[in-house]
């Protein structure tokens, strides 16, 4: 098939990406009076996604972390803007011209208890995709179904068993192997672990970050959970409200966060890491996240910001590079063009100060 | 599964009808019979002696001698065997239960799963379609279409159905509870929609088709087969008053309800031709319904490992 390209992607190429990406939902006016108000779930995200790297996607419930995952792997129609794989448009594709793309695109669920049909068995489940996608006869399907098994770390003899046999931890296993069944290039993670025990959630994580060694997986690894992204990416992307308000690599966002969002939700995670550091002054996300059907003029962030100035509510910021590798959807972003912290930013003064 | 032998009971002891009007009763169940006699006791008695007491109705035929030979449970008005006439009216009345209630869950199965599954415009128009047929009140709608239906019969491209054919009830009856099935496996089916290994399927790039056959029809199934006693109890139970108003079952044909009408007029002297019929129809029902909650507790995965524990 011309869709695979035979040549393997270079580290860095770009493999998945949304341009402009919106995506509204209809809901039913408030007052009488009231016309077609649209909730905008994700609203003009652009992002890229580069061969080998983990992209983490964080933000509060209701963000449009999830339906920005959904519209990735196309399993929503999205709004506006494209989405491209491999450089190529498939957000118009047709279903069958999607098909050849579904099998180098993925998704692993939230919710492992939904996400696998009671009443299949699981060899069944896992072979579906390879039936789909015609991988071969019923023995190489049914040898293929034990390999996958075997990766995730289930027994092959499981093959007959029905989900509700398993626990969440090993039924997530299985919702990992459905998406390895046909090798795919780009797994999007849709909050793999929340719903899992936190004993758990660990011997997951590691699962996944072993098969990206193995099989060279790039991962969307979707999570509201700041600890776990990090474990696990290497760029992060910061969503508030439908919007990407940071992007940057790793470190650098967690160690000085550019954005008044992003600092909020690092200092609202409790920090165990370094129990000797002094206690810092936190700033405190006050207020709830408004109503995505009526969002702030200006900044999206602007009711709840410590550094909230009058353009904030007057003129959308967009988002730019404010140093090399970061981008900043903030009129006074914390960090300066050399990748400082800026003078403004508070969590940082306080630390100076106290520490 | 006391319930499912009951049924099982009913509709063997149904079939054997035949058997039991030839090598038992050995009278004729459709043939009146009106100036025979019978033995009853060692003496020779007629079947119908004008009647005396009572209300001045004419004829009384003979009583149930409960004796397993002529007129178990005695004759109806036109001398014919109760017993026999039960037997072969179980026959339709089941017959009529059982076959609309199929037709009945299959066409619901197909209209609300494909409502529920492919929404829009086609959702719209069935479920206003079933808005419509739910709106009638069930006898009021059943009765009009028997009327109209049974003095013309029903022509449909070449297949002509006469006005006297049991396929006429089953199919009146069938059309009349479709919704009641569809529009709940079409709220199931919604949710269904909505569901991670809904989406997982469509992720994987499977076809409609695919998802309704692996996906959604086996967690529709169970509803159905739900569905089916119940709705074969319902269906038996509007047969009996279709027929009972004599707009169901047509002589010389038979069915529990035509016999409960046969009995009308002997209640105060006869009244087991009356009762008979009925008590099967109450046994039979309830019978179903049980069977119903049965099949609904089998096949719930999760009841089975609570009662396994």
């Amino acid at each position: 098939m011309t869709d695979r390209a035979p040549r393997p992607d270079a580290p860095g190429d770009v493999l998945l990406e949304a341009r402009d990406l919106s995506k509204h939902f209809p809901v039913r006016g408030r007052s009488a009076l009231g016309g077609r108000q649209v909730l905008r779930a994700v609203d003009g995200v652009s992002l890229e996604v580069r061969a080998g790297e983990t992209l983490g996607v964080v933000g509060e419930s209701g963000c449009g972390k999830s339906t920005l995952g959904r519209c990735l792997v196309r399993l929503t129609d999205v709004t506006s803007g494209t989405v491209s794989f491999r450089g190529r448009d498939i957000t118009r594709l047709s279903r069958r011209r999607l098909r050849p793309v579904r099998r180098d695109l993925q998704l692993v669920f939230q919710d492992p208890y939904a996400s696998l049909n009671p009443r299949r068995r699981i060899g069944d489940i896992l072979a579906e995709p390879m039936q789909i996608h015609g991988y071969g006869d019923r023995r190489a399907i049914a040898r293929h179904v034990r390999e996958l098994l075997d990766v995730v770390g289930l027994n092959a003899s499981h093959v007959d068993r029905f989900p509700h046999e398993f626990s969440g931890g090993q039924r997530q296993r299985v919702g990992i192997a459905r998406a390895l069944a046909m090798n795919p290039k780009v797994i999007v993670a849709d909050e793999p672990v929340s719903a899992l025990d936190v004993s758990i959630q660990a011997q997951v994580l590691n699962l996944f970050l072993d098969l990206q060694d193995e099989f060279a997986l790039t991962y969307v690894f979707i999570a509201h959970d700041l600890g776990v992204v990090r474990h696990v990416s290497t760029r992060i992307v910061v969503m508030y409200l439908g919007e990407v308000v940071e992007t940057a690599t790793t470190d650098p966002l967690y160690d000085r966060p550019g954005h008044p969002y992003t600092e909020a939700l690092l200092q609202s995670a409790p920090d165990v890491e370094d129990e000797d550091a002094a206690p810092r002054e936190r700033i405190l996300l006050t207020g709830d996240v408004p109503n995505p059907v009526d969002k702030p003029s200006g900044c999206p962030f602007r009711t709840r910001c410590p550094y909230a100035q009058a353009r904030c509510a007057q003129e959308h910021p967009a988002l730019r590079e404010v140093a090399p590798g970061r981008h900043v959807a903030c009129h006074f972003p914390l960090v300066t063009p050399d990748g400082d912290p800026a003078p403004h930013a508070l969590s940082l003064r306080s630390r100076g100060s106290t520490g | 599964m006391v319930s499912l032998a009951v049924f099982l009971l009913v509709v063997l002891a149904c079939l054997l009808a035949p058997v039991f009007e030839h090598a038992v009763a050995h009278t004729d169940a459709f043939t009146s019979n009106i100036s025979g006699t019978t033995v009853v006791d060692g003496r020779r008695v007629p079947v119908l002696t004008p009647s005396s007491t009572g209300l001045g109705l004419g004829v009384t035929p003979i009583g149930p001698t409960w004796d397993l030979h002529h007129y178990f449970l005695g004759a109806d008005g036109q001398g014919r065997d109760v017993m026999a006439r039960l037997l072969f009216g179980g026959r339709n009345s089941l017959l009529i239960g059982v076959l609309s209630a199929v037709i009945a869950c299959g066409a619901a199965t197909v209209l609300g799963v494909a409502a529920g599954y492919f929404g829009g415009v086609l959702d719209a128009v069935l479920s206003r379609l079933f808005d419509v047929v739910w709106a009638f009140p069930v006898y009021l709608l059943a009765i009009s279409l028997s009327v109209v239906l049974l003095t013309s019969g029903l022509t449909v491209g070449p297949v002509h159905i006469e006005g006297d054919s049991l396929w006429l009830p089953i199919l009146i009856i069938a059309v009349i509870y479709v919704p009641y099935v569809a529009r709940p496996l079409r709220g199931q089916v919604l949710t269904l929609r909505g569901r991670d290994f809904i989406q997982a399927g469509v992720g994987n790039g499977a076809s409609d088709l695919r998802i309704l056959r692996k996906d959604v029809l086996p967690n529709v199934m169970p509803t159905v087969l739900v569905f089916l006693p119940l709705m074969t109890a319902l269906n038996m139970l509007t047969e009996s008053a279709l027929s009972f108003l004599s707009i169901g079952v047509q002589p010389p044909n038979a069915s529990w309800g035509t016999i409960i009408n046969d009995g009308l007029g002997l209640l105060y002297t006869r009244p087991m031709v009356t009762l008979a019929p009925g008590l099967m129809i109450a046994v039979t029902a309830v019978a179903l319904n049980l069977l119903g909650d049965g099949v609904r507790s089998a096949l719930d995965p999760k009841a089975r490992l609570r009662g396994a524990a």
